[in-house]
């Protein structure tokens, strides 16, 4: 307010002055400004900030050699192994999937969609130790096929293919839920187009939908990479412990934390942290490409 | 009559064939072996089995330190996304993303990291010692991982209804002479109740399944800080598969109960939208 006296202006300020400047600048908002921003940063401080630091703090605790040194443990470094084989073994799964369902759901009507989607959220709304559990009672020994196929030698429980069946329950809709609601919004009239002109359907998809859709599709596979590699609850129900054969990352820093290697668990952990770093990281820079998640 | 739309779009057969197939083999098979697992027990071995105390003593912590780390959320959920939708300050962008942190971060390294920080000697352990208050390994410990693990549910829910609320109707009502309180309680509050709702349910939703970050801060004692999908562990340890799969449909029932409110909180929401948008 130009016209006005800087002392009548601060009396004004002072006394609330709510009639001429509703909710502005009166002292009472830049108290609430002032205590939500606080109570919020605290908050996230003492949850969320403080225990991220931790990770790092404790993994450096002995110096950056004891960290390097860390990596060299075998079962450590069987474990990275392990965690990689099985994402690139689901994650590719997903996407196919993903693609599939997004396709169906979005270009199409038909009855009974909306429970489709539904099913496909499922494995969101169940506890990981279900997700685990399921596959126990099927292939475990005493499970439904657990006679079977030991008869014919095969392992499932406690092996590689039970973890990679349990990561897949897990992740399976990530891929597919960020797609869906991206091409219902995207419409079908490009798609159409080139159809009636002659294009054959893996054309269209390749050189229309594709191209639209790839931001959206490397959030979701990102999403789904973080998940299948930090899976935890799923994956510990099927993997047996298995020291240097069936433990993933998330299973050594159990090991290791239990045994009190401290350095050996948070250098493990650091690199999912990191992992789960670059993860926001790609999200970020995939909401700036303009595209809106969900 | 027809089961599809016509559509000059190829690859309907295919692609829904691809999804039905994948969902049953991976998802909804599994599932049902499950349900099946425990419909063949009897009736009074599955009830004396999910009413066992210890079953009940896990329930108790489960849906109890759930209901209160959503309660948590909803409150300082609120507070959050209220800050980063009205102020600017410096950082504000890097919280913002930060927020997501939990979905990213393996639930087993927030556990880990969490017991480390609430300790009797770490950073803010040895302040809460002196004061009698112990986290970690006690029920407070659970309700704090579930808290740090649920959070995201309840701020992200909230942040798009509070973008909403709209600003003018807000001065109208504080320049006519409604009290600051009131216009929060009459304007802001009916606005984002239910996204305040679904962000409860969501992050009870998320809290009431966790097992990896929970398993390291809890005690684990029986009875006392023994969390239901840590009983169901310990069944299948056991190779006590029965026993895990009655504790196993009793919180699959209780996430569907849990989805379908979800749902229906969602449904309201958008009603109210289309109401306010006329």
């Amino acid at each position: 307010m130009a016209g006005r006296l800087p002392v009548a202006a601060a009396l004004a300020v002072l006394q609330g002055d709510a009639a001429t400047r509703p909710g502005q600048n009166t002292w009472l908002s830049a108290l609430v400004r002032w205590l939500f921003i606080a109570t919020s940063l605290a908050f996230l401080a003492a949850l969320l900030i403080a225990p991220l630091v931790t990770v790092f703090a404790m993994a450096l605790e002995r110096g950056f050699e004891a960290y390097l040194v860390s990596f060299a443990d075998p079962d450590t470094q069987a474990a990275i192994r392990l965690t990689l084989i099985t994402a690139a073994v689901v994650v590719p799964i997903n996407i196919v999937f993903g693609l599939a369902a997004a396709w169906a759901i979005a270009k199409f009507e038909f009855r009974g969609k909306s429970m489709l989607i539904t099913l496909i959220d499922l494995p969101l709304a169940v506890s990981p130790v279900i997700s685990g559990m399921v596959f126990v009672l099927l292939f475990g020994l005493h499970g439904w096929f657990g006679v079977w196929l030991q008869r014919h030698d095969i392992s499932v429980i406690f092996a590689l293919p039970g973890i990679m069946l349990a990561t897949m329950f897990v992740t399976f809709p990530y891929v597919a839920r960020e797609l869906i609601p991206l091409m219902q919004q995207l419409g079908n009239d490009e798609e159409e187009a080139a159809i009636t002109l002659g294009a054959g359907g893996w054309m269209t998809f390749f050189k229309v939908t594709l191209p639209k859709i790839r931001w959206g599709l490397l959030y979701g596979v990102i999403l789904s990479n973080a998940r299948a590699m930090g899976e935890f609850g799923a994956v510990s129900v099927v993997s047996g412990h298995i020291r240097g054969l069936t433990t993933t990352m998330p299973l050594q820093i159990e090991i290791l934390y239990n045994e009190y290697n401290f350095v050996g668990a948070f250098a493990v952990a650091s690199l999912l942290t990191l992992l789960a770093v670059v993860t926001l990281e790609v999200k970020t820079l995939v909401e700036r490409t303009g595209y809106r998640g969900r | 009559m027809s089961f599809r739309k016509p559509n000059v779009l190829p690859g309907f057969g295919l692609t829904f064939g691809f999804t039905i197939f994948f969902l049953s083999a991976i998802v909804l098979l599994p599932l049902a072996a499950l349900v099946l697992a425990a419909a063949s027990m009897h009736w009074s071995e599955f009830v004396a089995m999910v009413s066992s105390p210890r079953a009940l003593g896990s329930y108790r912590l489960s849906f109890g330190a759930s209901a209160l780390a959503a309660s948590i959320n909803a409150v300082f959920g609120f507070v959050i996304a209220w800050t980063l939708v009205r102020y600017e300050f410096p950082g504000r962008r890097l919280i913002d993303a930060l927020i997501d942190m939990p979905f990213a971060l393996p639930t087993a390294v927030s556990g880990i990291a969490l017991t480390t920080v609430f300790a009797q000697h770490g950073w803010i352990g040895r302040y809460l010692e002196p004061l009698g208050i112990k986290v970690a390994y006690t029920w407070l410990g659970v309700t704090l991982a579930l808290t740090l693990i649920s959070m995201p549910f309840a701020v992200r829910a909230m942040q798009p209804a509070l973008l909403e609320v709209q600003h003018d109707l807000e001065e109208a009502a504080e320049t006519l002479g409604a009290g600051r309180f009131y216009a929060f309680r009459r304007i802001i509050l009916p606005t984002v109740l239910p996204a305040l709702l679904t962000g409860f349910t969501l992050a009870f939703a998320r809290a009431v399944g966790e097992y990896g970050s929970v398993i390291f801060i809890a005690g684990n004692l029986p009875m006392k800080t023994e969390i239901t999908p840590l009983l169901i562990v310990i069944h299948l340890e056991q190779f006590d598969y029965r026993g895990a799969a009655a504790l196993g449909v009793v919180m699959l029932l209780m996430s569907f109960v849990v989805l379908l409110a979800i749902n229906l909180l969602q449904a309201w929401n958008r009603r109210r939208h289309a109401r306010a948008a006329h």
